[in-house]
């Protein structure tokens, strides 16, 4: 038996109070108001003390790299989930990007082996590819990925350009109760771009990628889920533009959500400054409106979820010429904290975040979440007082890449839980 | 005291108006030397220049490998071909391993904007810029600097007119911090697909008709049109680009009477350039490659701690 006791215990629209909660065998056995209510029958408790702290349902993070099999040299398995631990995460979705691409039942299978194997107790729900090896011409096997373990399918680091192929993918992922992710891209719009269009890139002679690049194929995608009344989830949302789509989409009743990364609601393209190739992400960091419109789409709903869309990268990819330089940010670690400096500068609530990070991508992965009495004991506890510096050398992931290196941040997990077990203390 | 305020030399916003004037004096002297029988002082020997070429170049190779000759020092030159960077090798690495070598000077002209700058983050000695992707040339910026103040005396109060692709031109860049920063205005013309995003936020006129641009201009500047181009839907065909954004000999004479005409070359002539107005009596075009040795040569003096009125 094991009791967190003495939190603010915060499961957004469920609970928000002071709570202890009393965990068995890897499960709520029970949530108990302590001025109120007796605990369950004494037997030999371990106490964690979470007073002052909160405690949340296990953080999700939808959409990671975690890069194995075929780029162990950027992460593995194990090592994203030390790092998804440490930065408050129960549960990660690893994209099928990896060498083989997740595009079958068999690669599914041996990242849930790996991800047994590393013994780290982070839980692992891959996505399978939409289409064979991503290349975005037949459809991979969805029911086999499905019965294997993908909870949701995507080409994530390419477009589904191939619009046919996309309404299909739609259509027939919907069979299988999968929602399609999509990585919206017009790859002609790009062309040779390597940051955002814009005062930024001219003055460094930088060649540019426009917002239309991201919202012409979120208008589409919108169009094809209307059509096909399939789940879409359109990911790392940058524009204002694409914020827009998907809010007038939504109010539509079209089945669409969205997510987007910290990175978007913290940063501008001005954070590529002398041609660093820590802010060269993709899409790249946009304008002060885009950061304002996709913070707004955040507090209002539009956005659903904050995901990091972790992308780890060795040192020698970030370390040459800008338009040489790989796409990414190593971002499971400061996914929390920079989220949480959106509850300090009040742009959302905290109850909010929370949602955005647990309830909600768990509804759309069709995941179970919240806390409750016979559920999983996936808990997060947060301290929101804490201040502390981001140092890539206490980095868990081999992605050392990050703009954020040295900033200073208040607020940070302190405990991580999965099933009972302790992942990550540091209460 | 007397001297640069900085040591690289990577684009002209981080010039200051006393180095650019330095830069302009010190190679007035320096063009001196150039015009004498015996083309050599010995200020820079023992000293080695390394020039890296990732990307081909004619004109500014060669003016980089003449100016360090003429000050004595030895000058060695890479090019992409030449170099280890066809066998995968990170520009990183290149440089260091060349850096070994103790070099005093790294010149550096890539296809990749701020490529100069992880360089000169990555070694102890002062690193030059000798054009990168679509960011900046400084040397050509300084060399048109020198040309129109050869010509006019100052640069304060004039009008610059540059005409071209100006989006993907490190020259417009460089010459437009430049000619600003010393007092000139600065108006570009083009048609809006060769614009760059917020082009007008950097302090200059925007204007798609060429006679518009040219009207008031004490000096224009022809940027050359990459035929490649109509590849990426900028231009129709190279007859209407000649016809509608090209300085001919008709346009020409709503231009003032005394104005300068200058082009960073190579020369397409019959498209941006009518041949009797790259060969006319207005065309600087030369004088441009000529000051461009003397501009060299005082940055290489100046780099390694020369400081006013010294060089002979």
């Amino acid at each position: 038996m094991v009791v967190i006791k003495g939190g603010r215990v915060v499961d957004p629209g469920h609970l928000d109070g002071m709570f202890d909660i009393y965990i068995s065998e890897g499960r709520i056995v029970d949530i108990v108001d302590p001025a109120a209510g007796s605990p369950p029958a004494a037997e030999e408790a371990r106490v964690i003390i979470a007073a002052g702290k909160i405690v949340v349902p296990g953080l999700i993070d939808m959409h990671v790299h975690l890069r194995e099999p075929g780029y162990e040299y950027k992460e593995t398995i194990a090592s994203g989930c030390l790092a998804a631990a440490r930065g408050g995460f129960t549960a990660v979705c690893p994209m099928p990007n990896t060498d083989p691409v997740n595009d079958r039942a068999e690669i599914c299978r041996f990242i849930l082996s790996q991800a047994a194997k590393s013994d780290v107790g982070v839980r692992v729900f891959p996505i399978g590819a939409v289409s064979r090896a991503s290349a975005g011409k037949e459809l991979a096997e969805y029911a086999e990925m499905k019965e294997a373990g993908v909870v949701a399918v995507s080409d994530d680091g390419h477009p589904v350009s191939n619009n046919q192929l996309m309404r299909r993918a739609l259509e027939y992922a919907r069979g299988f109760g999968l929602p399609v992710i999509s990585h919206c891209e017009v790859l002609d719009l790009v062309a040779n771009g390597v940051m955002n269009e814009g005062l930024t890139a001219t003055r460094l002679g930088l060649a540019g990628i426009p917002n239309a690049s991201e919202s012409v194929m979120v208008q589409r995608d919108i169009a094809l889920c209307e059509l096909t009344g399939g789940a879409l989830h359109i990911a790392h949302v940058s524009t204002k533009e694409s914020v827009q789509a998907i809010r007038e989409a939504k109010r539509r009743g079209a089945p669409v959500t969205a997510e987007t990364a910290p990175h978007f609601f913290t940063l501008t393209d001005e954070a590529v400054g002398q041609y660093d190739t820590d802010a060269k992400v993709n899409p790249p960091l946009r304008s002060s409106a885009d950061r304002e419109a996709v913070r707004e789409g955040l507090a209002d709903g539009t956005i659903d979820v904050i995901a990091s869309d972790h992308a780890p990268h060795a040192v020698t990819e970030k370390e040459v010429e800008f338009d040489l330089a790989a796409n990414g940010i190593s971002g499971l670690e400061t996914s929390l904290g920079l989220s949480l400096s959106l509850v300090n500068e009040n742009v959302i609530s905290l109850g909010r975040m929370v949602e955005t990070m647990t309830n909600a991508p768990a509804r759309i992965l069709g995941l179970a979440s919240g806390l409750k009495k016979g559920g999983a004991a996936d808990i997060t506890i947060i301290d929101l007082d804490r201040k502390w510096r981001v140092k890539t050398g206490e980095f868990r992931s081999r992605g050392k890449n990050t703009p954020f290196d040295g900033w200073e941040l208040q607020g940070r997990a302190v405990l991580t839980m999965v099933g009972g077990s302790v992942v990550f203390d540091n209460l | 005291m007397g001297g640069l305020s900085t040591k690289h030399i990577l684009d002209m916003e981080s010039l200051s108006r006393e180095d650019i004037s330095l830069i302009l004096d010190t190679a007035v002297n320096m063009k001196e030397i150039s015009r004498r029988a015996v083309k050599k002082v010995p200020t820079l020997r023992g000293k080695t220049v390394v020039s890296f070429f990732y990307e081909p170049s004619t004109r500014t190779k060669v003016s980089f490998d003449i100016a360090a000759k003429r000050l004595s020092a030895d000058a060695v030159s890479l090019t992409a071909g030449s170099s280890s960077m066809t066998k995968g090798e990170t520009l990183i690495d290149t440089v260091k391993n060349l850096e070994a070598m103790s070099p005093d000077i790294i010149v550096i002209r890539h296809s990749s904007a701020g490529a100069p700058y992880l360089l000169a983050r990555n070694v102890a000695v002062p690193v030059i810029n000798a054009g990168d992707g679509m960011h900046a040339h400084p040397t050509q910026a300084l060399l048109d600097l020198m040309t129109v103040r050869e010509k006019r005396g100052n640069i304060s109060g004039l009008r610059l007119a540059i005409i071209g692709d100006i989006a993907r031109s490190r020259v417009a860049r460089s010459n437009i911090e430049g000619f600003k920063k010393m007092g000139a205005s600065v108006v570009v013309a083009a048609p809006p697909t060769m614009m760059p995003s917020g082009i007008s936020s950097l302090g200059v006129d925007v204007t798609y008709s060429v006679d518009e641009a040219i009207a008031e201009a004490d000096a224009i500047m022809m940027l050359r049109i990459q035929k490649e181009r109509q590849a990426g839907f900028l231009f129709s065909t190279l007859r209407e680009y000649a016809r509608t954004f090209g300085l001919t000999s008709e346009r020409l004479k709503k231009a003032r009477p005394d104005v300068l005409i200058m082009h960073p070359g190579p020369l397409n002539r019959g498209v941006e350039i009518a041949p009797e107005v790259a060969d006319g009596e207005y065309s600087v075009i030369l004088d441009q490659v000529e000051n461009g040795v003397a501009v060299r040569m005082a940055l290489f003096y100046l780099v390694l701690g020369g400081q006013r009125d010294g060089g002979d």
